[in-house]
């Protein structure tokens, strides 16, 4: 018994030991960088020209001009416009594919083909995808060609110089990318509903618009949530799409200027003390929400205990 | 009576559901495809073709835009050769590590295994852009800018992937055989590698793709890292280009080269969707 004890302690600590590269890994690759940055935020540090300033201590500086700028408060303002705008079409529209395709009764055929189809924008490099609406949608491009020999459009539609098309082509292409994703998520927990439950609702004569309100959309909150705020996590780190379609500038006047696009010119300006506070907001901005996830999903337990 | 007429009507509904949800479903297939048969057209097309307006058959003129933009300024070729390299090693490090992490804590016992099990879980959705600013800095210090070695390495942390090949073993590997395999004498290490990896194949190629196509996309980083024509990625090349002079370019070449970036991805997909779309799902859900 003693023996066999002993033993198991010394395979025990082979746990520790599979776990070093991942630990080493993230404390070079993550955990110092994290500090650093955080660090890096309460010091005046930044190129002027070829002449470094600093590193200075200046405390909060940083937070506070990060603040009362109004840039950040601008910039957030348009990632969430565009969040929102490609993100309340996708929720309607996979919510509406994944209630059809987890129904018995439609017996929808060809599902595996329009799974396919739809998710796969996702896969797709998203510099390219925006390079290629940007081509697509340009002045003398193919959509305009095809809206003027239809008789839509007089003349050509400048689509980058407009902030609404601007922000619906952004919009656009994150829905495309999207709900094809959020679709199979919302399926799969659509799927996990016992059954019993609709066959209960169809003895009781509900129709379908009353077994989606009623049974579908309250056993789907845990998923829903889980949903709208890892859509919203990615929301904010929205950069490839607006960054190459309007190369970095976030035409017209920055209104489709995003928050990562906002500390990638910090990044390229190596204005360290700018970009640390702006990485630190977001921090913890994905922080609480990453929280909220945790905590609403309720699946604390089903990972915790084995 | 009234029973037949209802079940009737009933019919009639689910027909008519049933109708308009294949004309919503092509619709949306159609919304997905379009860009892609667009872009296929005008890669056939020369630039004075392209010139006059939009036409929905293709021409013949494929390889030699191909051809063009191989032997143009951008180094298109060296790109897609750095972007395999990127990505193949990724995804190498990035399953066969998460693998092992996983295996870690589904096999043993021992003081820290919870903490670190929800550590993990925690540290899942730090976004890689909010420490990019410190990990610039550092990579600086290490020397290692302009090269692909941190765009590889940090995969070996991906807690993603490791939730994912975690929540596999839980289904497909019983510890009773590790003790067996224990018992006739074999190594920790090479239990891992002989046993445990085959067992996770399934779940690992799933990962691989994933973590493959996401490396292949990829922007935001290597456009921080790599700095010399020779060592850029495909999205780099991609916006390089936009950022270019573009009215001045050869339209036939530049969707070439967007056809370059994403078709090898869509040939990929098509081939193993049944794999990919199954795997997200069982993934996916209980994270």
């Amino acid at each position: 018994m003693n023996k066999k004890n002993k033993s198991v302690v010394s395979y025990n600590k082979w746990g520790y030991i599979f776990l070093l590269p991942f630990l080493i890994t993230f404390i070079v690759f993550q955990l110092i960088p994290l500090l650093s940055t955080i660090k890096n935020s309460f010091y005046e540090h930044y190129m002027s020209g070829l002449t470094e300033v600093g590193p200075n201590w200046v405390g909060i500086a940083n937070y506070k001009k990060l603040f009362s700028d109004g840039d950040i408060w601008k910039y957030m303002e348009n990632t969430m416009i565009m969040w929102i705008m490609g993100f309340v079409p996708q929720i309607v529209v996979s919510l509406l594919l994944a209630f059809w395709f987890s129904d018995p009764s439609m017996r929808l055929k060809g599902q595996r083909f329009f799974k396919t189809v739809i998710y796969m924008p996702n896969l797709i490099m998203a510099s390219a995808f925006a390079m290629l609406f940007f081509t697509l949608f340009a002045d003398s491009g193919p959509i305009n060609s095809m809206l003027v020999s239809m008789g839509i459009l007089k003349e050509p539609f400048k689509f980058m110089n407009s902030v609404t098309s601007v922000r619906v082509l952004v919009a656009s292409m994150n829905f495309l990318m999207w709900f094809g994703n959020t679709t199979i998520l919302l399926l799969a927990g659509m799927m996990g509903i016992s059954s019993s439950l609709y066959e209960a609702a169809e003895v009781d004569g509900a129709n379908s618009t009353q077994v989606f309100w009623r049974i579908t959309m309250p056993l789907l909150r845990p998923i829903l949530i889980y949903v709208m705020i890892t859509s919203l996590i990615g929301g904010l780190q929205m950069f490839d799409v607006p960054q190459i379609l309007t190369n970095g500038k976030g035409d017209p006047m920055r209104t489709s200027m995003t928050l990562i696009m906002f500390l990638n010119n910090h990044l390229y300006s190596k204005n360290y003390g700018m970009g640390g506070a702006l990485s630190v907001f977001l921090f913890v901005v994905t922080g609480v929400l990453s929280f909220i996830i945790f905590k609403f999903s309720g699946n604390e337990d089903k990972y915790g205990k084995k | 009576m009234q029973v037949n007429m209802i079940e009737e009507k009933q019919k009639g509904g689910i027909r008519t559901r049933r109708t308009i949800a294949y004309i919503v479903l092509i619709l949306f297939s159609i919304l997905c495809l379009f860009w892609f048969y667009v872009l296929l057209i005008n890669a056939t097309r020369t630039h004075g073709d392209l010139g006059r307006g939009f036409t929905a058959i293709p021409s013949t003129h494929l390889i030699e835009n191909l051809t063009n933009l191989f032997h143009g300024t951008i180094p298109v070729l060296q790109g897609m050769l750095n972007s395999v390299i990127v990505s193949v090693c990724t995804a190498a490090l990035c399953v066969y590590f998460s693998a092992m992490t996983a295996y870690a804590i589904h096999a043993y016992e021992f003081k820290l295994k919870q903490f670190l099990f929800m550590f993990i879980l925690a540290i899942m959705m730090i976004p890689t852009q909010v420490t990019a600013l410190g990990f610039l800095q550092l990579i600086d210090k290490l020397h290692m800018m302009d090269s692909f070695v941190p765009l590889i390495v940090p995969a070996i942390a991906s807690p993603v992937v490791f939730f994912y090949m975690k929540q596999y073993m839980d289904g497909a590997l019983p510890l009773e055989l590790l003790e067996a395999a224990r018992i006739d004498g074999a190594g920790e290490i090479r239990i891992f590698n002989t046993i445990v990896i085959p067992l996770m194949v399934p779940a690992m190629a799933v990962q691989a793709i994933f973590s493959f196509v996401s490396s292949w996309n990829n922007y935001f980083t290597p456009a921080l890292v790599l700095k010399s024509d020779t060592k850029k990625t495909l999205p780099i090349l991609i916006a390089l280009l936009r950022g270019a002079d573009f009215l001045k370019f050869d339209m036939g070449q530049v969707y070439a080269m967007i056809a370059f970036s994403i078709f090898p991805v869509i040939i990929v997909y098509l081939i193993l969707s049944k794999y990919i779309v199954g795997g997200l799902a069982a993934g996916s859900v209980k994270g």
